[in-house]
């Protein structure tokens, strides 16, 4: 028996295609956002009024994840912005071949930001690159305040950590000092912002965010 | 549970690699970091699974666990992070950044010539 070395990641095949999907965004001028939660933590939400916020006419386009049904899609498709449903049929996250197959019909020089709604999970889509620029992590005030600390490898790898559903904040126990302690402690660089879709709160902050986002330097 | 297509990669490399060495592997290291989001034990669970009944089994997975490490940028040294503390434990800077904690990567094969 001999032992031989090999290198290489697991995930080589699928950080091959998101490099090759980076590329192509960089090229294209798109910027895509990836945002990651778990179900019900209010991403397609958040989406919603995201695309409404937004004049007819900006490029912007969503590619939304789930194991079944296109009912996101349909959500979101009313607001006359190119939307894709991926349904991963049992899968519980995107990886970039997906996406890579999902765009294939899109004319990627018309599309400026690309948003990407992941399958609602905390913890799966974090292995998987799908070519991002940035990635959002949404922790909503209905779930534990220790969701940071339970899976550091998610809010370590969020560029930005968006606090949902503030409005119900006075009926729930969450502690939100705690919480921005713990997501600074798994992600001392993360930025965190504080939402409500439902009163409109922080969501100016939120475009802002998304407009930067959209106007960061491409890297080299 | 995306350890099912993470196995499935891994066996994908090994039968590559059987190829390309013309041997059989009896045995496949992997380094998994804490940071991976990974979870060693569905994945030993799904490997097993995807062997089973196949002309790889019997295939052994060798799990090397990677911590968490960060780097202080004053000091320039490694260490681990414990209790999710980020800052420096020698001077106490906060001023550190990831080093190590995010490998899912292969380490080695056993292989026996055929």
């Amino acid at each position: 028996m001999t032992r031989v070395p090999l290198e290489g990641k697991v995930l080589n095949e699928n950080d091959r295609l998101a490099a090759d999907l980076r590329l192509g965004f960089q090229r294209h001028g798109t910027r895509c956002v990836n945002l990651i939660s778990s179900p019900g933590s209010g991403k397609t939400m958040l989406l919603e009024r995201t695309l409404a916020s937004f004049e007819p006419g900006r490029r912007v386009a969503v590619l939304t994840g789930d194991i079944q049904t296109d009912n996101d899609a349909q959500r979101l498709a009313r607001y006359g912005f190119p939307v894709r449903q991926i349904t991963t049929g049992g899968a519980c996250h995107l990886d970039a071949r997906m996406v890579s197959t999902a765009l294939a019909e899109w004319n990627p020089e018309e599309i400026d930001l690309l948003l990407i709604e992941n399958v609602g999970n905390l913890v799966c889509p974090t292995s998987y690159d799908l070519g991002e620029e940035a990635r959002v992590v949404l922790l909503s005030v209905t779930e534990g305040e220790d969701k940071p600390l339970k899976y550091p490898a998610t809010f370590n790898r969020a560029d930005l950590v968006l606090l949902t559903k503030l409005d119900l904040l006075p009926y729930v126990p969450f502690k939100m000092e705690l919480a921005r302690e713990f997501i600074l402690r798994v992600q001392p660089h993360a930025r965190i912002l504080e939402v409500s879709c439902t009163t409109g709160l922080g969501l100016d902050t939120w475009r802002q965010w998304l407009d930067a986002a959209a106007a960061l330097p491409q890297p080299a | 549970m995306h350890e099912m297509s993470i196995a499935g990669s891994m066996l994908e490399a090994v039968r590559a690699e059987s190829a390309r060495h013309n041997a059989r592997v009896l045995a496949l290291g992997l380094k998994i970091g804490e940071l991976s989001g990974v979870d060693s034990e569905s994945l030993r669970f799904c490997f097993d699974a995807l062997v089973t009944g196949t002309d790889l089994a019997p295939l052994s997975l060798q799990i090397e666990h990677l911590p968490w490490r960060h780097r202080c940028l004053p000091c320039d040294r490694d260490f681990v992070v414990l209790d999710y503390r980020t800052e420096c434990p020698l001077c106490g800077s906060p001023n550190t950044e990831l080093a190590g904690g995010k490998e899912l990567e292969f380490a080695y094969m056993e292989i026996e010539e055929t």
